[in-house]
């Protein structure tokens, strides 16, 4: 790809304004310096055990997400776009999930095929005119965008895209965080020189949007945050996000139901629980409901819900919006629910399921990013141009066997942010995934997770497959 | 708070505070077994004794009580649930389990601890298991404690978190004390006071840090009964059986919920015999019998709080 969208440099090679004053500061310091930073983060990050478990490697283990200490820098005009337009982009999905479990409006209005919403394996018909405090069914967003050349256009053509919404359960905010704090106790004097938007009051403005979540009556409502566990990959995120706001990390294990309501068992007996930030998925939350053998959740769980006695975030079932298989609709949905035009782009999407947009994916597949629409973590997709002809070959075959499975996008550059890898500091592919809570605001904290893929040419910056963060500032200006 | 929590956070203080004894007592007996080279095996099986870990330790390594083959079980052995990595090992996977609940300092440390107490235990196990790297490892996993404990009174809410960290601590502090006094006693005949009976009782009250104690308390010669004393029925004394019980009694009283009553009341007739005990009363009964006694309060007391706070049933 000779189109990549270059951060720090504009064509020519000039800095771009916006990194000219962090790039005089870099070129002041000594590599020395440098090292002896990049070593304190590492051994700091291990103390504190900022650790994610590897699905598929010996149980147990535990892996530092490679941290970089090069910043990712949005100019400020720039995030309020992205602000703007992230802020209508889940209003109107929050408005589609509700749509569909109540009138279904937009079915009827036959801009969505009814099938692709009720044959959906994320589609919940237990949701079905349960009322949902609010009308808000994703409270908690992490909509991950990209800036990117399409194929054949110059590299500063370049825009930002929304490449996936994720409504289910978005992990990756305490790396957010934990990433600024990290750059505060290296940096500290660069924050003050620069005007760096402030990120660190997230867990607050969660708790609020949880609180506001709560069913009506509950002027003290109690918040916890349900985790699978201490093997789960995420639970030093659930652990965190619970520390700092001061509520509960439970368990399935930890609560019951009784008398139509959830308590959990505390040492001074069963204490209610009003709002439960869940971070397993809908499959595993109620025994009697969903899958009979989890042990992860609630039995009777649902029932509770269902009587409107307690809050879920996020609701049950806003799985079938962030599906890739509806993502090619979300333009239509702002245009249908909010009477506007979409301020952040869909990257153009080939749905397989359609004759002739398979038929363009199967004879151009080496050009083609090809996804499993109920695929995720970067699992079930094939970078054409990054494969072999035998991958290619294979994947070919199940996208014939089940064209409804999958999606297709031209393979975008993705833009390249300076990067310090083995051999100094080279340009490498990043994404963005900032955080954005539904409440009666739609709120977030400027900026958000910066991930990279280290890997030279990788267009996958997944965690779980080699990918690393970098703290990423919004400019005060 | 969550009742799993405070299982954790009580698991926790216990697993610490048994690591740091189980440093105090090998560290002792190493430095008894050097001194009084002859009889170095009595000392190794008095401290798989003491421990209750003589079966499981003949099982791995036979019959014969060698100074290596303990310390490589007692210190470094992950199949060993009692061994001192392994206990700092639980402490820090209870710990992880409630990362949330502590101060990130108190994480901080007990994280930090396993992860240095592991790389130094494999460099120990590949060596010959003695020498001063071995006693430093004891002082590191003394000072350790030393810094979880002020870390966790320097740094946490005085809530239920705390309450339950400081009381397992004192229990498992107590059941430690007991069972070294115990051993020691058993062992040692009370009149016989030769001087390698005055090392061993200086020993003894070094593995407690109770020698300088003993010397400003008594400003007398050490006898094995002013020992008992020291460490059973002294208020001021903060590994005796008493300060422990103190502590205990009024930590439950914190805690107390609605079905408490009786545990609460348990543990404050074991006070209140510490309390009002004299110490030849417990010499009368036999001292190894007292302390029977009082090891089995400890685990009943032990499974009631485990019943009423920790695991309940609903």
């Amino acid at each position: 790809m000779n189109n990549v969208f270059d951060e720090l440099h504009a064509p020519g090679g000039a800095v771009r304004g916006h990194y000219a004053a962090y790039k005089d500061w870099l070129a002041g310091m000594a590599p020395e310096q440098i090292a002896q930073k990049r070593a304190e983060a590492d051994s700091a990050f291990h103390r504190y055990g900022i650790t994610f478990a590897v699905y598929g490697e010996e149980s147990g283990t535990e892996r530092l997400i490679p941290f970089d200490i090069l910043p990712r820098i949005i100019p400020a005009a720039e995030w309020r776009m992205l602000e703007t337009g992230l802020r209508q982009r889940v209003c109107a999905l929050n408005a589609f999930i509700h749509d569909i479990y109540s009138a279904q409006r937009i079915v009827k209005a036959g801009l969505i095929p009814a099938e692709q919403v009720f044959r959906n394996a994320q589609y919940r018909p237990e949701m079905q005119d349960i009322v949902v405090r609010n009308n808000l069914y994703a409270l908690i967003s992490g909509v991950d965008i990209v800036r990117a050349a399409l194929p054949n256009t110059a590299s500063d053509a370049a825009e930002y895209y929304v490449l996936e919404d994720n409504l289910r359960v978005p992990s990756g905010v305490s790396y957010m965080l934990e990433d600024r704090r990290m750059m505060m106790r290296l940096f500290p004097e660069l924050f003050s020189r620069y005007g760096v938007a402030p990120v660190e009051h997230y867990p607050d403005l969660l708790l609020d949007t949880l609180r506001q979540a709560a069913p009506a009556g509950s002027d003290d409502p109690t918040v916890v945050v349900l985790t699978p566990g201490a093997y789960n990959s995420a639970y030093f995120e659930h652990a965190f996000l619970a520390q700092q706001m001061g509520v509960e990390l439970v368990e399935g294990q930890d609560m019951f139901v009784d008398d139509e309501t959830v308590f959990m068992r505390t040492t001074q007996g069963p204490k209610r629980v009003d709002v439960i930030y869940r971070r397993i998925d809908d499959d595993f939350l109620d025994p009697l409901a969903f899958r009979p053998e989890s042990a992860l959740g609630v039995a009777g769980l649902l029932s509770v819900y269902r009587a409107g006695r307690v809050s879920l975030a996020n609701a049950i079932g806003t799985g079938v919006a962030d599906d890739k298989s509806i993502y090619p609709y979300v333009p239509d949905m702002i245009r249908f629910y909010m009477s506007e035009e979409p301020i952040i782009k869909n990257v153009p999407t080939y749905q397989c399921r359609k004759a002739d947009e398979l038929s363009y994916v199967l004879a151009n597949m080496a050009d083609l990013v090809v996804k499993e629409t109920h695929g995720a973590g970067g699992y079930g997709m094939l970078v054409g141009p990054a494969s072999t002809k035998a991958e290619i070959e294979d994947f070919r075959s199940r996208v014939k066997a089940a064209p409804d499975k999958y999606i297709a996008q031209p393979t975008l550059a993705l833009s390249a942010c300076p990067t310090f890898v083995e051999s100094g500091i080279a340009p490498r592919h990043i994404d963005l995934r900032p955080f954005v809570l539904s409440g009666k605001e739609v709120r977030m904290v400027p900026g958000g997770l910066t991930r990279v893929a280290l890997k030279e040419g990788s267009l996958v910056v997944n965690s779980s497959q080699g990918g690393g963060t970098k703290d990423t500032w919004i400019l005060e200006n | 708070m969550l009742s799993r929590t405070a299982d954790h956070l009580y698991w926790m203080a216990r697993y610490t505070e048994r690591a740091e004894n189980l440093a105090r007592l090998l560290d002792v007996t190493y430095r008894m077994s050097l001194q009084m080279h002859a009889s170095s095996g009595g000392y190794w099986g008095a401290a798989l004794g003491i421990t209750g870990l003589e079966v499981a330790y003949k099982a791995k390594h036979g019959e014969k009580i060698e100074a290596g083959n303990v310390l490589r079980f007692m210190v470094v052995d992950l199949d060993n649930p009692s061994s001192l990595l392994a206990s700092l090992k639980a402490a820090r996977e209870n710990c992880h389990a409630v990362r949330g609940t502590v101060t990130s300092e108190v994480w901080e440390t007990i994280n930090t601890t396993w992860l240095e107490a592991r790389a130094s235990a494999t460099q120990l196990a590949q060596g010959a298991m003695q020498g001063s790297d071995l006693t430093k490892y004891f002082e590191w996993v003394k000072f350790r404690s030393h810094l979880s404990r002020g870390v966790t009174v320097g740094t946490m809410l005085q809530d239920e978190a705390f309450h339950f960290i400081r009381l397992g601590t004192f229990l498992e502090r107590a059941d430690n004390t007991a069972r070294i006094l115990d051993v020691k006693y058993d062992e040692l005949a009370p009149e016989d006071t030769t001087s390698n009976e005055y090392y061993e009782w200086g020993a003894l009250l070094r593995s407690v840090s109770a020698f300088e104690i003993y010397r400003k308390v008594y400003r007398d010669v050490i006898t094995p009964n002013r020992v008992a004393e020291l460490l059973i029925l002294r208020e001021d004394m903060p590994r005796s059986l008493h300060a422990c019980m103190k502590e205990v009694h009024q930590i439950l009283g914190f805690v107390a919920n609605a079905r408490s009553r009786e545990t609460q009341r348990i543990a404050g007739m074991g006070y209140s015999e510490l309390r009002y005990g004299r110490i030849d009363d417990i010499l009368e009964v036999g001292l190894h019998d007292y302390l029977t006694k009082f090891l089995d309060g400890i685990a009943g007391l032990g499974n009631r709080i485990s019943q009423d706070f920790l695991v309940p049933m609903s």
